[in-house]
């Protein structure tokens, strides 16, 4: 296998795989939301280099739709609201650090050699940013996995949709009515994973999900 | 011309969408009914022009519908204009029956939209010429059959019924599903004709038999796929169940030929083998179950296995012919099976029609409180005397002319070059042979206990005739069952464009011979010329009678006293279901049913009555169906604690998942 040549938009792209990485491991859960305000500020720059390289204008329409939304306006949002749950200093007890870095690495492996493999056909470019962002996407979904809290499940579900995102914009042309399409679904998965959290809350008096196993009777 | 048969079978759907309008209307049953047959006269019309006139063309149509990159594509050939005259002429038959029977049903807005839904849904299943397209149509006609079997929605038995029924439809579709999958391959092209150009490999025209057993067969009662039909058929609303038995059954068979004669490749001479081991196993079961049933819509049905049998059984004929090349009788037993198929759905809906007259007529379904309608419903008696020596295969009527075509082609095994096919074919033979006479047997069992005796129930006796239009339907398809008994030489030849366009080869032809008589393979073999018979038969049957009259009914005769001139009073006297079917319970049902009579005698002293107890089992279910839901129960009390897990845990089982196919997919490449 040849060494694809490297560009910018790999570092930008292996940059979003790196924060995620930051995030398998983080355990506060407000330094957790910082870190996903940082991966969606990191996706804005890879979206905007896309833009440039392209020279696909409406790409910069996501960018500033990622900055604002994402790197900015839902960190805010959570963390006011794990403020208002009062977990904002909690501390996770994640499965075991060495071994989900382990796991992550292992992701990051396979989604290149997947990718590599089976697009032999794209440009280079798009083969290296299609193999980073499926390591964006598994990560997020290891993430989810791996976290008990359902706020840290809220922040590995966003860096998940960030992947895909990076996925859209490095395969050229995306139509902005899909991105935009995906931009709300995941506004409104937002809106009501918060309303359940609230509620959660409520009855439950944490936001551990266990809880909610506990709650039908079942043992873990 | 095709496009006229689309927009009839769109007006079909419509009126479809119409009946749940008028629902609440009082004329919503005279005009739905009344509407599809109209718009099934047509269709009828227009197919039997084409298939006159088609010859071995065909006309194509495509839709922007469906499927965007395939669109939906229908093609009309002589075979499919052959099956659109059977499905017509059924659909026809069974809209007039209903414009009558319809009047009886307790909820018509249960049955109204599906029934015109269903007939579009059959025609469009044969017009189809991509694989999307006819999956769709199957599921809709499977749908719409399923919403009918459950018209009468009260009944446990019928909700069981329409389980078992959609499961098996379900089943039977995935079967086709893949079957054609395997036939498009990896390229994807989903329209028959590029399946029909691609040659796929032997291995994979085997498969596809296969799954076209499964698929096909499990729609046309095929044993072991049978279980669900004695079930379901009888559950509907008669002129349903005529048209599930008449003509869905014969779009089962359509399929069969459209996939394994023109698109699986050419077949091995083992092919044959199978289909016809399985027709014959499905001849014997299917007749010696209708022998001892006692309901008659169920007993029709089980008739139905043994009459889908005989034509898989042709059909097995003709794939083994053909693999060796032996066009002639290919043609002469595709033709056999075309020809039985046509008749099959004309006695099969006579007699439905006629279950369903005597249902309504007296409410019971049960031989044992029937019996004495010859006298109290007379114009029914005479087309159902007549359907039930069609269906029993006795000349001068139609069953007898295709039985014989099957026979004549089960003759002409001798020159197959396989030792299999030499040894298996006449086996075959007596296997099928041993069902027409069995046949007979039941459906002098049916007509005797039904129709002739006296009444053994009060609402027996009380039975009045039914209306017109049901009576014009009866004898209207028994008239039909006559007409192609007297004249087989003129449907033979009228379906010679199918059997060309299924196996390449056609019989020689009919019509111009003398005195309307059929030769299927040469002079000197065998020939048959139902005139003569009729005349011979009527001749003959009538001097008898008149004997009969004059030296035994006239003659005069001495009783006891107080009998009234009977000889015994008692209507239990009588021959019941069960004593008839005795001799063959004991024959057959104990190695087969494990049947067994068991008599309860009461203990001296007692005043309890003695009993005797009938008892037997169906061996595909108890030996095939039973383990296997055994086994399903089993695996879901294992798997049930799946449904119970954490959200984390689904979200890991996902995730692993993914990971694990995308394992696959590396090291795969």
């Amino acid at each position: 296998m040849t060494l694809p040549p490297l560009d910018t938009a790999h570092m930008l792209a292996g940059g979003l795989v790196l924060v995620s990485f930051m995030m398998l491991y983080q355990d506060r859960l407000s330094a957790l939301i910082n870190l996903l305000a940082l991966h969606a500020l990191v996706l804005s720059l890879a979206v905007a280099w896309q833009a440039w390289i392209q020279d696909a204008p409406e790409l910069i329409i996501t960018a500033v739709t990622a900055l604002g939304f994402k790197a900015i306006a839902i960190p805010v949002a959570l963390q006011r609201m794990i403020k208002r749950l009062g977990i904002h200093r909690e501390i996770e007890s994640v499965v075991g650090i060495s071994a989900t870095m382990l796991a992550g690495i292992g992701l990051v492996a396979l989604a290149l050699v997947v990718m590599l493999r089976t697009t032999a056909s794209a440009t280079p470019l798009a083969r290296e940013d299609i193999a980073l962002a499926l390591s964006v996407i598994l990560l997020g979904m290891l993430i989810m996995v791996t976290r008990r809290n359902a706020v840290s499940q809220v922040a590995g579900f966003m860096s998940l949709e960030n992947g895909l995102v990076l996925a859209a914009t490095g395969a050229q042309g995306m139509p902005l009515v899909v991105e935009i399409s995906v931009a709300f679904s995941i506004l409104i998965a937002f809106i009501v994973i918060g309303i359940f959290l609230f509620r959660i809350r409520e009855r439950f008096d944490t936001v551990e999900v266990q809880a909610l196993d506990q709650f039908r009777g079942e043992r873990r | 011309m095709i496009a006229a048969l689309l927009a009839l079978i769109a007006s079909l759907l419509v009126l479809g969408l119409a009946a749940i309008a008028a629902r609440r209307s009082p004329l919503a049953t005279k005009l739905v009914y009344g509407g599809a047959l109209a718009l099934t006269l047509a269709l009828l019309a227009l197919a039997a022009v084409m298939l006159a006139s088609l010859g071995q063309g065909a006309r194509e149509a495509a839709l922007p519908l469906g499927l965007p990159w395939l669109g939906a594509h229908f093609r009309l050939d002589a075979l499919a204009a052959f099956f659109l005259v059977v499905i017509d002429l059924a659909a026809a038959a069974a809209s007039l029956y209903a414009i009558g029977y319809g009047a009886h049903e307790p909820e018509p807005q249960r049955v109204l939209p599906f029934f015109p839904v269903f007939l579009a849904a059959m025609n469009l299943v044969v017009l189809a010429a991509d694989a999307y397209s006819f999956l769709f149509a199957w599921e809709l006609m499977s749908l719409a059959s399923w919403a009918l079997v459950l018209a009468q929605h009260r009944e446990a038995e019928n909700v069981a019924a329409g389980t078992l029924y959609l499961l098996m439809a379900s089943f039977g579709t995935l079967a086709l599903l893949l079957g054609f999958g395997f036939l498009a391959g990896a390229g994807g092209d989903y329209s028959f004709a590029a399946m029909a150009a691609r040659r796929p490999a032997p291995w994979v025209g085997a498969l596809v038999l296969a799954l076209a057993l499964l698929g096909a067969g499990s729609k046309a009662g095929l044993v072991p796929l049978h279980v669900w039909l004695p079930r379901a058929h009888p559950a509907a609303p008669s002129h349903v169940s005529a048209l599930m038995s008449g003509a869905m059954t014969k779009v089962a068979v359509y399929a069969f030929i459209r996939i394994v004669f023109q698109l699986a490749g050419p077949p091995a001479w083992w092919w044959g083998l199978v289909v016809l081991a399985l027709g014959g196993v499905s001849v014997v079961l299917g007749v010696l179950q209708a022998l001892m049933e006692t309901d008659i819509k169920r007993l029709l049905a089980y008739s139905t296995i043994e009459n889908i049998g005989l034509i898989f059984a042709s059909l097995g004929l003709a794939l083994a012919f053909r693999a060796d090349a032996m066009g002639a009788a290919a043609a002469l037993a595709m033709t056999a099976a075309l020809f039985h198929a046509f008749n099959h759905m004309l006695f099969k809906s006579t007699l439905f029609f006629g279950a369903g007259a005597v249902l309504t007529a007296t409410g019971a379904r049960e031989l044992d409180r029937l019996g004495g309608l010859i006298h109290r419903m007379r114009s029914l008696a005479v087309p159902m005397l007549g359907a039930c020596l069609a269906i029993a295969a006795l000349p001068p009527f139609n069953g007898f002319a295709s039985e014989w075509l099957t026979f004549q082609a089960i003759l002409l095994s001798p020159d197959l070059p396989q030792w299999g096919l030499k040894l298996a074919v006449p086996a075959t033979g007596t296997l099928l042979a041993l069902g027409a006479a069995l046949a007979a047997a039941c459906f002098v069992r049916f007509y005797g206990l039904a129709f002739l005796g006296r009444p053994r129930s009060p609402a027996a006796s009380a039975a009045v005739e039914t209306d017109r239009a049901s009576l014009a339907a009866i004898w209207g398809l028994a008239a039909l069952c006559l007409l192609a008994g007297l004249f087989p030489g003129a449907v033979i030849d009228a379906i010679a464009p199918a059997v060309q366009a299924s196996v390449a080869a056609r019989m020689p032809l009919q019509t111009g011979l003398p005195w309307l008589t059929i030769i299927p393979v040469a002079a000197s073999r065998s020939s048959y010329n139902g005139i003569l018979i009729f005349l011979f038969i009527t001749a003959s049957a009538l001097t008898v009678a008149a004997a009969v009259h004059r030296f035994a009914s006239r003659a005069a005769r001495r009783y006891r006293a107080w009998d009234c001139g009977f000889g015994d009073v008692g209507i239990g006297a009588q021959y019941s279901a069960a004593s008839f079917a005795q001799p063959i319970r004991r024959a057959f049902g104990t190695a087969i049913f494990r049947a067994s009579d068991v008599v309860e005698m009461p203990p001296p002293g007692s005043t309890a009555p003695a009993r005797i107890r009938h008892s037997r089992i169906d061996p595909v279910w108890d030996g095939l169906y039973a383990p296997l839901v055994g086994f399903v129960w089993r695996l879901a009390d294992r798997l049930n604690f799946l449904q119970f897990l954490s959200i984390r845990r689904f979200m890991s089982f996902v995730f692993l998942a993914l990971v694990f196919l995308l394992l696959v997919l590396a090291v795969w490449h």
